[in-house]
């Protein structure tokens, strides 16, 4: 493939006086050429764009303008997660009692974490549920085929309380949480004065 | 006992083989690759496990830098110079025609709204995100993207739009609520955070269900 024939065509003789031009091989070597090749080959695999970004969809509530008019969520059902500094993270159930008995602290991940408070806060809501008869569930069950395993966590709702010191992580963690969990009802919510000063003293008194 | 003898045979190996595959593999690579689009801003995005992909068409993207300064860009010119034109109206900028077209030309937004005219006049290799100081947004008093948010609300009136928002890891979480807010106020109730695709960890719920909302 590399060769030409450059014998030159036809067998006529050349005359007496003419000199036979000595035939020089047309075999190159093609190993630089090789190279550049798989040069360029790497060069092309290393910049192409494998993976894509993905997109995680998050869908805002309204504002209103008074309060009252809002979905009241049942005490039981209700989580609070509050994020701080340092991925620190903080909950309470239901309401805050006035003398903090209830402020806990978690993480993200390791011992103890957001996670595992979640999985648990599920599973109780999901074995207290009251069943009443003509509720909301009693609608959702028979559209299911009367799958009794639906609804169950209806009382459930996550409060998110970003903190002025979290970062733009922590927010997408958990929310990422919420997905991972299949927490339906969920939202982020303002920080309170009160839970930032709650913040602030947890965070002096265990200094990591 | 005398051992026979092999025959030398030649350590020249013809390449033209090899080079075929070389170079057959080289067109497809450089058929097939995609070069990403220049960033405007430099952001390390986080992780989740949404499977969706970012949308690349009508996009309006707010980017949040790890120092807190956020930048939009856009994706249709047209639809740019509709929002400038009326962010002119409305601040009383003072812009001229010429000044739009070339305002609507700049691959980002990073300035005051004040600040727009100036912007426009700069060279393009001065026009770089480290050196612009950002749209503001660090406070509720004085948030800009507010301005921003109702005119592009404005210029794509009817037509579809994909709102991305792509944070820092790092950044805080005001500067966040507060484009949040700018969201809010103008009714943009549904927007997507761009991410870097993750695993969903096993034994959890979403593993073993595999629903996704």
């Amino acid at each position: 493939m590399a060769e030409m024939d450059v014998s030159s065509g036809g067998g006529h003789k050349k005359g007496p006086g003419v000199k036979k031009s000595k035939k020089l091989s047309t075999r190159v070597d093609l190993t630089p050429m090789v190279d550049l090749g798989f040069l360029l080959i790497t060069f092309f695999i290393f910049t192409t764009t494998m993976s894509q970004p993905t997109a995680m969809k998050l869908n805002l509530p309204k504002d209103v303008e008074n309060p009252e008019e809002q979905n009241q969520a049942k005490e039981s059902g209700a989580l609070t997660i509050l994020l701080g500094k340092d991925n620190h993270v903080f909950y309470y159930e239901g309401q805050l009692s006035p003398d903090g008995s209830n402020w806990m602290s978690s993480n993200f991940s390791g011992e103890n974490s957001i996670r595992d408070v979640l999985i648990k806060k599920k599973k109780d809501v999901i074995a207290n549920h009251v069943h009443t008869v003509n509720g909301i569930c009693q609608e959702i069950w028979a559209k299911n085929n009367n799958d009794q395993t639906a609804c169950r966590d209806k009382d459930l709702v996550v409060v998110i309380k970003p903190g002025e010191e979290s970062t733009y992580k922590n927010v997408v963690d958990i929310l990422d949480e919420m997905t991972i969990n299949v927490i339906k009802r969920y939202a982020l919510v303002d920080i309170s004065e009160g839970e930032t000063q709650l913040i602030k003293a947890t965070e002096a008194a265990n200094p990591k | 006992m005398a051992r026979p003898k092999l025959p030398r045979k030649s350590t020249n190996i013809d390449m033209t083989a090899m080079c075929d595959v070389a170079f057959l593999l080289l067109t497809f690579f450089i058929l097939a690759t995609e070069f990403k689009p220049e960033e405007a801003v430099d952001v390390i995005i986080p992780s989740s496990v949404s499977s969706q992909p970012a949308p690349e068409k009508d996009v309006v993207m707010v980017s949040i830098t790890k120092d807190g300064k956020v930048y939009l860009t856009m994706d249709d010119v047209e639809r740019k110079k509709e929002t400038l034109n009326q962010l002119n109206d409305r601040r009383k900028l003072g812009l001229s025609e010429a000044e739009i077209q070339k305002a609507a030309a700049l691959p980002f937004y990073g300035t005051p709204i004040s600040q727009l005219k100036a912007a426009a006049q700069l060279p393009a290799d001065k026009y770089v995100a480290d050196g612009l100081e950002g749209i503001p947004a660090k406070d509720t008093a004085n948030n800009e993207m507010l301005d921003w948010m109702s005119a592009i609300t404005t210029a794509y009136q009817g037509a579809k739009m994909n709102l991305l928002l792509k944070g820092d890891l790092n950044s805080k979480y005001p500067t966040f609520k507060n484009v949040i807010a700018s969201f809010k106020r103008n009714d943009l109730l549904k927007f997507q955070m761009v991410t870097n695709p993750e695993n969903v960890p096993t034994g959890t719920d979403l593993f073993t269900t595999g629903k996704r909302e």
